[in-house]
């Protein structure tokens, strides 16, 4: 689970999380400047707000609809991603930005959704899994895991999607098998699909134009 | 009143086809239940089966609607976590929990503070909170007192004279086999009277399973008096064991599991565990929902592992590529348990008449072992077909030569020739091993692999059955508890029951992973698809037959002359009604029929057949190995699905690479902790590493069943480190023992030669 790298702590000494706290808090400084901008504007004398290590609230821009959640500057983005927001599509697995299944897009950039906080994602376009296509209104990209068998268990395949699609939208039909395996190679899959996810990507790009 | 039924088995063909497939068939006569449907025979086609059929889930799990355990969200939900000794082996002297019992959103503490712990992992602590925030600083405030002690953790410290014991009640950690050695023939006048003698001792690592899902589950007691747990198991039937139900306080018949989606197992996951019953016992104290899923550093250290091996071995033969005997002693640890689970299946597939092997479970101060696909296999088939390698340099003979002339399996002398042809062994084989001029040096190798997997009609004591239901709109739900770990189950179940109904694969309900529904299966051993395939079918036919009688009623005419076909029922004169109008004569609360799977029959064949060929590059200046091609060539008794059991080789493939070149949980031999438990640290194999997989599926009806299925997941990874090993060998000319084939110890080898 995505909370208990602090178990680790007991034989290790330094946690990640411990880190994030620090981190969290820091980071989360410059999110608060932006959104409670206009705030100061009617609050001039206001000292420099303080974030945390209480629950605080972030606004997010989730596949195109805004949702505010209440987190800690500590919590990622993918915590708040699955808890709160019930968008469990992006996976934990590794907690550690080493495996890829909660690969979201940031502004249209993948990420590791375990490597951002949720409030450095504050006013920032979030794309999910969820966000590309549902069930019966797949994106190309989708379909073409669904046509080719890209996936098995099926834990890593939202990952996957997400690296895909981007490589996709990023060249279009001019997309190689080169590109397309630098784009996923930060995905691990523990099936074995990587093979016909290739040819998903492959095939979806067929039909795709750049930036779509 | 058993049947007698004749009809043609063999090879059916494979799904490349460049070359023409040598025909290999036969009548055979079984003996079948009255009930059972007649089999499907070499010659019959088919509209759906053996094609290439999407899986019908894939639009969910390509989409993120797919819900995991891990995914489960109720409403005032807790989630629990652990703390654990990261000591090979210590006391546990004390366990101060009171600085997180007092944290405002702490909802429940646990602690363990006695007797001794025995492995790194072991549960000392548990917490459940209201919020993953919570959880996290809760567990980093429980103190522990440990008294360290001395424990071996690895297997060869552990077979020292004077190591630590982890059973007090034994005397040693070396396990010896109750029965003595295997033994066959007479080994030692073989050995004697051998023209060629070579041997060699192989070592293969501890391979953890690395699901991307770690085990865990999700528990939550009903105001009713009833319990559902959501649980990542490859049983939802065997999942609520006596220890989870007394957690819950609540007889088994009022617990349902549910396992929708599952993010692998491969053997690790079946009943419940230590942690899942603390979750139940959280749910239960706090009455409410309650997540407890394992983190990835203790999903490393305790969610299972493939015990290691120390395989030595010698093999005699003749100058002709004969080989007569063989005989070996093998060490392997299985963890803190008493041996059980370690062992090299490394005997078998070739004619060894005379044969000797004792082996050994190591205990070490270790977490258990757990079955890991076709356990015991790919370490033992790695050592067997190297040291089978090194008897054909030394004998002078061709390797493929010397398989085909100890492999009497008539599918896998097929086999062998298809993989040869696809890989260009005549071409890409070094006569002289090693003989590539320049640093990089290149070349081909081949391993044998098997298994036996016709399913089983049972299910502990029940017999499997599937309940169909169809309602008078057509509709039709196929109900089993069975779940789909990600080898497409699902599909299976509607690409068979589409093909008997005459309807599209994607018209069937398919609805399992609850044991609200009969008991299912357990995913285990290969056994799944080929156990359910029969039942649906039965149930196909048992619908068939309930429809013709009210057509029979309908039309007013005898229903034995009655029959289907294609999915239209025709009766007498030019009487006919599609599936869907059949359906409308059924009443408003539907049909319900039972498919019943029986007995298993006579086969021809007896085990499955595969090989596998791969073709590497070695630097030898850096010591790097790349797969560039490997040819895995597999029968799994007659295919269902193509597309779906491509997938299934190419995942037994790659785990299978990645066992060869990367996998190997580390040990800190004075500490006993595992120092490699991440994904960065414990490397699987990535995109970026993943060769081209050239899968030849020969499609085999061998008998067994009424569909002629056999299991496919598991011998798929058999092979695959074996034949990787012997390309390394081809092409450096010197063979690396130790899995994994690392560029230190692929140096390492290269210097032994030289030196």
């Amino acid at each position: 689970m995505s909370d208990d790298a602090p178990q680790d702590a007991a034989a290790r000494g330094l946690t990640r999380r411990a880190l994030f706290k620090g981190a969290g808090a820091a980071a989360a400084a410059g999110a608060v400047f932006r959104s409670l901008d206009a705030a100061a504007k009617d609050d001039a004398a206001a000292g420099p707000p303080v974030q945390g290590p209480g629950k605080t609230a972030v606004t997010l821009q989730v596949n195109g609809t805004e949702r505010k959640v209440e987190a800690e500057p500590r919590e990622t983005l993918l915590q708040v991603l699955r808890l709160p927001l019930d968008l469990t599509g992006a996976k934990p697995v590794c907690d550690r930005g080493q495996c890829g299944a909660c690969t979201v897009w940031l502004d249209g950039e993948p990420v590791y959704a375990c490597n951002v906080l949720a409030v450095e994602a504050e006013g920032r376009k979030v794309t999910t899994v969820e966000g590309l296509g549902a069930p019966d209104d797949l994106h190309a990209v989708q379909d073409a895991f669904v046509q080719k068998d890209a996936l098995q268990c099926g834990f890593c395949t939202p990952g996957l999607v997400m690296s895909a699609a981007w490589a996709v939208e990023q060249h279009g039909e001019d997309l190689t098998e080169e590109q397309a395996r630098e784009a996923c190679a930060g995905n691990l899959c523990r099936c074995g699909t990587y093979p016909h996810v290739l040819e998903a990507a492959l095939a979806a790009a067929k039909h795709a134009k750049k930036g779509d | 009143m058993p049947r007698t039924v004749t009809y043609k088995v063999g090879l059916v063909g494979h799904d490349k086809h460049k070359q023409d497939v040598p025909a290999v068939e036969q009548d055979l006569t079984v003996e079948i239940h009255e009930m059972d449907a007649e089999p499907w025979g070499r010659e019959d086609t088919f509209r759906h089966v053996g094609h290439e059929v999407p899986r019908v889930d894939g639009a969910v799990k390509a989409t993120g609607a797919a819900k995991y355990t891990y995914d489960i969200n109720r409403p005032g939900l807790l989630v629990a976590g652990l703390v654990y000794s990261p000591h090979a082996h210590a006391d546990i002297v004390s366990v101060d929990a009171g600085k997180a019992q007092g944290m405002a959103g702490v909802v429940a503490v646990k602690t363990f503070a006695r007797g001794s712990a025995k492995y790194p992992g072991k549960i000392v602590a548990a917490i459940c909170a209201e919020s993953e925030q919570v959880l996290a600083d809760a567990l980093e405030a429980v103190e522990v007192t440990y008294k360290v002690k001395p424990g071996p953790a690895v297997t060869e410290d552990a077979m020292k004279d004077d190591a630590v014991v982890v059973d007090p009640r034994r005397k040693t950690n070396v396990g010896q086999p109750r029965r003595g050695p295997l033994v066959r023939g007479k080994p030692d006048d073989a050995f004697e009277g051998a023209e060629v003698v070579v041997q060699a001792t192989y070592r293969t690592p501890i391979q953890t399973h690395s699901c991307l899902e770690p085990h865990g589950c999700v528990c939550e007691i009903h105001a009713d008096g009833t319990a559902t747990v959501w649980a990542s198991t490859q049983a939802t039937s065997f999942f609520a064991n006596q220890q989870l139900t007394s957690a819950l306080g609540l007889p088994r018949n009022k617990v349902r599991v549910i396992t929708q989606h599952m993010g692998g197992g491969f053997g690790s996951k079946f009943s419940a565990l230590e942690w899942d019953v603390l979750c139940a016992e959280f749910a239960r104290e706090t009455k409410r929902p309650v997540r407890m899923m394992l983190s990835r550093r203790l999903e490393h250290l305790v969610g299972g592992n493939r015990p290691d091996s120390i395989q030595a071995l010698r093999l005699a033969g003749s100058k002709d590529g004969t080989i007569a005997a063989l005989q070996g002693e093998v060490w392997g640890t299985s963890g803190n348990s008493s041996g059980g689970g370690a062992g090299a299946a490394n005997f078998g597939v070739y004619t060894l008449p005379h044969l000797s092997m004792l082996q050994h479970g190591v205990a070490t101060f270790s977490a258990k072992g757990r079955a890991f696909r076709a356990p015991r296999h790919p370490q033992g088939f790695y050592a067997l077909e190297s040291i089978i390698e090194r008897y054909a340099y030394a004998a002078g003979v061709d390797a493929l030569a010397v398989r085909l002339k100890n492999d009497k399996h008539p599918i896998r002398q097929v086999q062998w020739r298809i993989g040869a042809e696809r890989i260009g062994w005549g071409k890409n084989r070094r006569k002289q091993p090693g003989s590539d001029k320049g640093p990089v040096k290149r070349g081909v190798g081949c391993a044998s692999g098997r298994w036996g997997a016709a399913g089983r009609h049972t299910v502990g004591r029940n017999q499997l059955v599937f309940d169909v239901v169809v309602d008078k709109e057509g509709g039709v739900a196929f109900q089993n508890g069975v779940q789909d770990i990600g080898t497409g189950t699902r599909t299976v179940i509607a690409i068979i029951a589409a093909e008997e109904l005459g309807l599209q694969p994607g018209d069937i309900d398919v609805r399992i992973g609850d044991t609200t529904y009969p008991p299912g299966p357990g995913s285990g051993g290969s056994t799944t698809a080929p156990s359910i395939g029969a039942a649906v079918r039965n149930g196909a036919l048992r619908v068939k037959e309930s429809l013709a009688g009210l057509l029979a009623l309908q039309w007013g005419v005898d229903e034995a002359q009655l029959s289907w076909k294609d999915g239209v029922c025709h009766g007498p004169g030019d009487k006919q009604a599609s599936f869907r109008s059949a359906c409308s004569l059924i009443g408003e609360d539907g049909l319900r029929v039972q498919g019943r799977r029986m007995r298993n029959f006579q086969s021809a064949y007896g085990e499955t057949a595969g090989c596998q060929f791969a073709q590497v590059a070695v630097d030898t200046e850096t010591g790097v190995i790349t797969v560039e091609n490997v040819v895995a060539v597999h029968d799994c008794g007659r295919i269902i699905d193509t597309m779906t059991a491509r997938s299934q080789v190419n995942g037994g493939v790659i785990q299978g690479i990645s066992y060869a070149l990367y996998e190997e949980k580390q040990t800190d031999r004075n500490l006993g902790d595992m120092v490699n438990p991440t994904f960065d640290t414990y490397r699987i194999l990535g995109m970026q590493d993943c060769p081209p997989i050239d899968v030849v599926l020969t499609s085999v009806v061998s008998g067994y069943n009424n569909t002629g299925m056999m299991g496919l997941g598991e011998p798929a990874t058999v092979p695959t480190a074996g034949a990787i090993a012997n390309a390394v060998y081809n092409a450096i000319g010197v063979q690396v023992t130790d899995l994994p084939m690392t560029p230190a110890r692929v140096l390492e080898a290269l210097e032994r030669r030289q030196g």
